[in-house]
């Protein structure tokens, strides 16, 4: 297992499992999310990364093992309380509301306000000016904040959700398979942003089925497999062509490869 | 790191942002049968009548904002109706059974209905079954609760007179007032209207609150994800409607003294219908409190132009509805040719 050395982990699972009555759907999972790198996680359909996400971000409770933040050991609550401990999660469908204009969907759920009593309000000049200017910070120049958010394009929506979590202080950023419905142009823009993100000391959380986008930027990588560990790596101890082939199956591709040989 | 232009993004002129409000397919209609009805019936630009429209729009047009409101959150209320009855019926009898004072009840009332509001809103977050079902279900009680409960108090099916009680003097100032403008009579309940539509209007454009609104109509998991209250949300729309069920239920008692107990049935569908030609998207997450306002103001257009006009008032409900057509048909366009052009 790795480790560095003298450092707390942000995040640390150990041994985690999580099962849905009957059914395991994660067993015996361990990882480690450290500030300033990158954690990638692997897995085919159906190996557990939603889940696991899930528990990280507070959306449900693991059933074995230990999950520590900043080395305590704890249980998520509720995502609010994620959110609190500095675990941001952007989700596949980017938890963004189409119909509302961008500096409303920024600023969801931790409304800047102004005012007293009966007569606070938001202060929506500094949350459209901050929108405006921290999605430049990120590269975007956005003419009007005002529009909805579903007219911008999937990349585009993904780097204003991946913005917001930093502008709120995240430490912990989980991403939710970013590139997976994007072009080869957009998953460079966005996995650039990815890459932002660690060099402003985030700990990033990268769950994706693209074993090139992951090695593009990963420090570590942790294969799941039908709902239990498959493989942890660091960078210099796996190559990518070694991480392309566990993931697309490793053993079991050659062995299908062997079957389907004609003759 | 080189910056993405919106370069597919051309600057949104005043007009195109004009044409993406939600209540703009309203105005174009409330001219619309304005005109109609000026050209169609001679008495109807008299400063009286106007005072008859407006009066007849604030009965809905009260009613009409909260229910936007919760429209825009992305559910329904259908007990609204019958909540404007059941307000006022507890406010006759707690006053007339209870106490001596006509305020006593007022307040009871304000508390019962907004309980009932509260009710709606549990069931709905508790249970997650889909609003039309869980409030249908108050809507029938409430029916048969305000039927049989008058019946076994008062032994009719209306309640006892109040007008000789204390305080109905100025509880009838409050609720059901006549105020003499320029030579013309307004009733009071315009000014309760056009307060209330500036107050969800601050709400839904200024407030945190506001921002949740939106939200959990528009995307209730994305606004559970990033920390919005969406049961506390939703159970807060569901008691904005009560307080309105309770204003609208206060105006009927006071202008009238005495409740049929069997009112307010249907009136649910008329306020969902105000909400709609506003501009309220019927999925959630899109409307306006002012285009609710122009819905209930060509609700009273409609209703009263036919009668100013002579005609037969069984045409009402036609008219009503090729209105709700052509008014959400304009609407879908706009907001397609809006979004579109951006």
């Amino acid at each position: 297992m790795t480790q560095s050395a003298g450092r707390t982990a942000l995040v640390e699972l150990s041994d985690v499992s999580k099962h849905y009555g009957n059914v395991r759907a994660l067993e015996g999972v361990s990882l480690q999310v450290h500030a300033g790198e990158i954690t990638c996680v692997l897995g085919d359909n159906g190996a557990g990364k939603s889940t696991l996400i899930k528990i990280i971000a507070g959306l449900h409770q693991h059933d074995g093992g230990t999950l520590r933040i900043d080395g305590e050991e704890t249980r998520l609550g509720s995502p609010r309380e994620a959110l609190d401990r500095g675990i941001a999660t952007v989700y596949q469908d980017l938890a963004v509301v189409s119909l509302m204009p961008v500096w409303r969907n920024f600023f969801l759920g931790s409304e800047p306000r102004k005012g007293l009593g009966p007569f606070k309000r938001m202060d929506v000049d500094f949350m459209r000016r901050t929108t405006h200017s921290e999605l430049l910070r990120m590269g975007i120049d956005l003419r009007d904040v005002d529009q909805p958010i579903g007219t911008l394009s999937g990349g585009e929506r993904q780097c204003v959700a991946i913005a917001r979590a930093v502008h709120f202080g995240a430490k912990v950023l989980v991403l939710d398979e970013p590139t997976a419905a994007l072009g080869v142009k957009q998953s460079g823009v966005v996995l650039k942003y990815v890459a932002a993100a660690r060099d402003q000391g985030l700990g990033v959380v990268l769950i994706t089925h693209n074993p090139h986008h992951a090695y593009m930027v990963g420090d570590r990588f942790v294969l799941l497999k039908r709902g239990s560990m498959a493989g942890s790596h660091t960078r210099d101890s796996i190559t990518l062509d070694e991480l392309t082939r566990q993931m697309a199956g490793g053993n079991d591709l050659d062995d299908l490869r062997h079957e389907l040989q004609r003759t | 790191m080189t910056a993405i232009t919106g370069e597919r993004i051309l600057h949104a002129s005043p007009l195109r942002k004009l044409l993406s409000r939600p209540e703009l397919g309203s105005v174009v209609g409330a001219a619309a049968v304005f005109l109609f009805f000026a050209l169609s019936a001679d008495s109807f630009l008299k400063a009286p009548s106007l005072s008859t429209v407006l009066y007849a729009s604030s009965t809905i047009g009260i009613m009409a904002v909260p229910v936007a409101l919760l429209m825009i959150g992305g559910e329904f209320d259908l007990s609204a109706g019958v909540m404007v009855t059941s307000s006022a019926l507890i406010s006759s009898m707690f006053s007339y059974q209870m106490t001596a004072n006509v305020w006593v009840g007022v307040g009871v009332s304000l508390l019962a209905t907004l309980a009932v509001g509260a009710f709606n809103g549990f069931m709905l977050t508790r249970t997650k079954l889909p609003s039309f079902i869980i409030t249908l279900g108050t809507f029938l009680m409430l029916t048969g609760i305000n039927l049989g409960l008058t019946k076994l108090i008062s032994g009719t099916v209306s309640t006892k007179t109040i007008a000789d009680m204390e305080g109905f003097p100025t509880a009838h100032d409050v609720f059901a007032a006549t105020l003499t403008l320029g030579g013309v009579d307004f009733k009071i309940t315009i000014l309760w209207w056009f307060a209330l539509v500036a107050l969800a209007s601050w709400i839904l454009l200024r407030t945190r609150a506001g921002n949740w609104i939106f939200a959990v109509g528009g995307n209730q998991d994305a606004a559970r994800a990033v920390g919005v209250p969406v049961t506390k949300t939703k159970i807060g729309l569901y008691m904005g409607v009560a307080f309105g069920a309770w204003i609208s239920g206060q105006h009927l008692l006071f202008s009238y003294d005495v409740v049929q107990s069997g009112e307010g049935v249907g009136n649910e569908l008329i306020y969902i219908i105000a909400a709609v030609i506003g501009g309220c998207l019927i999925t959630g997450g899109y409307g306006s409190a002012v285009g609710s306002a122009v819905g209930a103001f060509i609700f009273g257009m409609t209703s009263k132009g036919i009668v100013f006009a002579e005609w037969n008032p069984d045409w009402f409900k036609f008219f009503l509805g090729a209105m709700l057509l052509l008014a959400t048909l304009l609407n879908a366009w706009v907001r397609k040719r809006a979004e579109a052009s951006k």
